[in-house]
């Protein structure tokens, strides 16, 4: 087998069993890796009503087939669970060098089952796996963690670390790597941590073997003098993804204040320019990428100077724009905080945001906060408040539950303006000025985040206050862009640099020895799509239409600032355009998956699954459509 | 003739290890590669990469005489090396590498492959 590393290892860390066996070649080829892989394993392993912090849910680390090959961005390591912040399937990645290590070390999947009964860290260098100790790294930060851990075996090994909020299972707890880099989403941290793992520390020595190097290796270096002199690469490589803040206020999608607004005023005090010109001390890339996105920088505190990877785009809206700030060093600390206390950062910044809307209103009182303030933009009570969810205290064991959970418990209609889509927090594009984007985060299978579907230049393509017609183009950026996740590489290098969707193609090719298509590829993603769809149903219940309706901001209040003021969408509008994409995809208007499109990709078993519990979509009354979804691929520059 | 280091242009991305092991191994292996590169996180923050300067102190170390220049290039000559790695001793940069595959060490020869692929300027040929 070509371009995997061949082995699978699943360790129940109850009985600190660790068994290895290799990877039946037919599964890679049906689920290719990563988001693929951990989909069916979720689907078909983790009962219905397990607890997601309880012993039955697993936690997957999965890198993918593209993985640490020499193709543009192979960087990419996918980990996977039920999250605990959705109840649902969750599969989220992380760049940097973990991935490609795992692979050099021998492995494209790890399944850890059940629970250590004390902290633990999984050690791998090549053959040799241990669960080793990690009483001495416990209540320590991810930042920290790693830092220990490569003083201690060696700065050869690459680290992923969870922090004391993965410990205490908040719910947005990512897990860190290389300083600053995060499989941010879903809660996956705290799924590493109700499992008492702290940290994996990997080792490989081994060569990967690919198909055919000759014919790769001469596609990539073509691919690599061509991108060099792309006029994107300067200012990508330069700014990174903070390179939007401007743009993305500019078109009105930037969030402030907990998106009440699409326009912030202070943009200019937190963008990409200030970054460089303040912050940044390296580039710093990923694995086998030229692009070199990733900006290492040093904030100046109060406490001493900070060192962390970012703040990146996603950052600087949620803890930037969402949270009111405006100085760029507020931002980087803040982003070091998230990160060392273990917290996603899109999600972190929007619970306070929503805290901070909560205190403005009244909902959260001076008696919530030991007597002190919740104000907007300032760090010292951005920080107040991170630490106390951290660690579970006051407030902050309301705030741990995300905003959805929080805002159930706190009431008052605090729901309206808990800013996020099935328990997870929306990424960093206020969407009322932008239906087709608004309707990627509705629908989006792991709740609001953008990896799904970005899709604000299909709404400047096609118009931004035009409702039809954009629903078959998310539906068709719901199947391109997680298939990058599926082979587990960066989908910059498309998205920016335009390399085709067929030269991945052909470049898988070159790695496996296969000779499968694009159509292909893409079945596969719309199989998994509707895999963690039905999945989705079967543990929250049904309809689907009902986790797809969005925060009732988006249709209750209209803008009141910048280029989209007095804009906002109606409920009626916000259902058209599920009418419109539940038709494409085959699935009934409610929401469901018919027993036609799913036994069309393959799923005959997950027809059965939703009849037992009455979710099986009704028959469509002209069958299901014969292409799903339509290719478009406007660009922002 | 020699590779141009500019440490403070690199970011880590390690293209020019993946590549060295293509050209000479014709694997995928960044540990079999003739150059490294020292990270240092989280402070200060930096990247350097280390490469082969073609000193010569390997092939004055070698008891064997398996390494020999030839157009100011050191070359390992793979029949007559012992593996003793008297070399890997004596290299002031720590640029020779021992890999449990390769019987011999694994040294650059200036192929200038890793200078091709670099984007940031890290690595530059200069003749």
């Amino acid at each position: 087998m070509h371009g995997f590393a061949g082995q699978t290892i699943r360790i129940n860390l109850k009985t600190k069993k660790i068994n290895k066996s290799r990877l039946p070649e037919d599964l890679a080829r049906e689920w290719l890796g990563a988001r693929g892989m951990v989909a069916k394993i979720l689907y078909d392993e983790v009962p219905r009503d397990a607890d997601p912090l309880g012993p039955k849910n697993k936690l997957i680390i999965a890198p993918g087939v593209l993985t640490g090959t020499f193709v543009a961005a192979g960087s990419k390591c996918g980990f996977g669970a039920i999250s605990p912040a959705t109840n649902g399937h969750a599969d989220s990645s992380v760049g940097g060098h973990l991935g490609p290590e795992l692979k050099f070390a021998g492995y494209d999947l790890i399944v850890f089952e059940d629970i250590s009964p004390e902290p633990v860290f999984l050690y791998i260098e090549d053959d040799k796996i241990e669960l080793r100790s990690a009483e001495h790294l416990w209540g320590k930060g991810s930042i920290d963690t790693e830092s220990q851990l490569k003083d201690e075996l060696g700065e050869d090994f690459e680290i992923a670390t969870i922090g004391p909020a993965g410990e205490n299972g908040v719910v947005f707890s990512c897990i860190t790597h290389d300083f600053g880099r995060n499989a941010g989403r879903c809660g996956v941290g705290a799924v590493m941590g109700s499992k008492r793992i702290k940290a994996i520390a990997v080792k490989g020595t081994k060569s990967l073997p690919v198909h055919d190097l000759k014919s790769l290796t001469k596609q990539t270096e073509a691919i690599i003098q061509r991108t060099k002199s792309h006029p994107n690469m300067a200012p990508w490589q330069k700014y990174g993804t903070a390179l939007f803040v401007g743009w993305s206020n500019e078109q009105a999608v930037f969030p402030a204040k907990n998106f009440q607004s699409s326009y912030y005023e202070d943009w200019q005090t937190i963008d990409g320019e200030k970054l460089v010109e303040e912050c940044v001390i390296t580039d710093k890339a990923c694995f086998g990428c030229w692009m070199n996105c990733g900006k290492y920088s040093k904030a100046k505190t109060k406490h001493g100077d900070i060192y962390i990877e970012g703040p990146e785009y996603e950052t600087i809206a949620l803890i930037g724009g969402s949270c009111a700030m405006t100085s760029i060093h507020d931002v980087t600390y803040a982003n070091y905080l998230c990160d060392n206390l273990g917290m996603d950062t899109i999600s972190g910044g929007s619970v306070v945001a929503f805290a901070m809307e909560c205190y403005e209103k009244g909902i959260i009182t001076k008696d919530d906060l030991e007597g002190r303030e919740l104000r907007w933009g300032n760090i010292d009570d951005f920080e107040y408040v991170l630490r106390k969810i951290a660690y579970k205290e006051g407030i902050g064991k309301i705030l741990a539950k995300g905003t959805k959970g929080a805002a159930e418990e706190l009431g008052q209609n605090s729901i309206k303006f808990a800013m996020q889509q099935k328990g997870l927090e929306s990424s960093g594009y206020e969407s009322r000025w932008a239906p087709s984007m608004l309707l990627s985060f509705m629908t989006a299978d792991i709740g609001a985040h953008h990896n799904r579907s970005w899709s604000i230049t299909v709404d400047l393509e096609l118009g931004r206050d035009k409702i039809k017609e954009k629903a078959p183009v998310v539906i068709y950026l719901q199947h391109i862009r997680p298939l990058y996740d599926m082979l587990s590489i960066c989908r910059l290098f498309w998205g920016e640099l335009d390399v085709n969707p067929e030269e991945y193609v052909e470049s898988l090719n070159y790695v496996t020895g296969w000779n499968t298509t694009e159509e292909e590829l893409m079945r596969i993603s719309e199989k998994v799509w509707n895999l963690t769809r039905a999945h989705y149903i079967q543990r929250n219940g049904g309809p689907g239409r009902n986790h797809d309706i969005p925060p009732a901001r988006y249709y209750e209040e209209e803008i009141p600032s910048g280029p989209a003021k007095g804009k906002r969408l109606t409920l009626e509008q916000i259902n058209l355009m599920l009418d419109e994409y539940y038709a494409g995809r085959g699935w009934d208007n409610k929401g469901n998956p018919t027993a036609e499109i799913l036994e069309d990709l393959g799923l005959d078993h997950v027809v059965e699954d939703l009849k037992k519990i009455g979710q099986l979509g009704e028959p469509l009354p002209n069958g299901i459509p014969k292409v799903r979804g339509y290719k478009l691929k406007p660009r922002a520059m | 003739m020699r590779i141009k280091v500019n440490k403070s242009a690199c970011t880590g991305c390690r293209l020019c290890l993946q590549i060295c092991t293509i050209y000479h191994f014709d694997e995928i292996n960044p540990r079999k590669a003739a150059l490294r590169i020292e990270a240092k996180f989280p402070e200060p923050g930096t990247f350097k990469p280390v490469v082969c300067t073609q000193c010569g102190k390997c092939a004055e170390a070698c008891p064997e005489g398996a390494i020999n220049e030839k157009g100011g290039i050191y070359y390992v000559d793979k029949e007559k090396c012992t593996g003793c790695w008297e070399c890997i001793k004596a290299c002031p940069f720590d640029v020779m590498f021992v890999h449990e595959d390769v019987p011999y060490p694994i040294k650059c020869d200036y192929c200038w492959k890793c200078t091709e692929v670099c984007n940031t300027g890290a690595l530059v040929r200069v003749d």
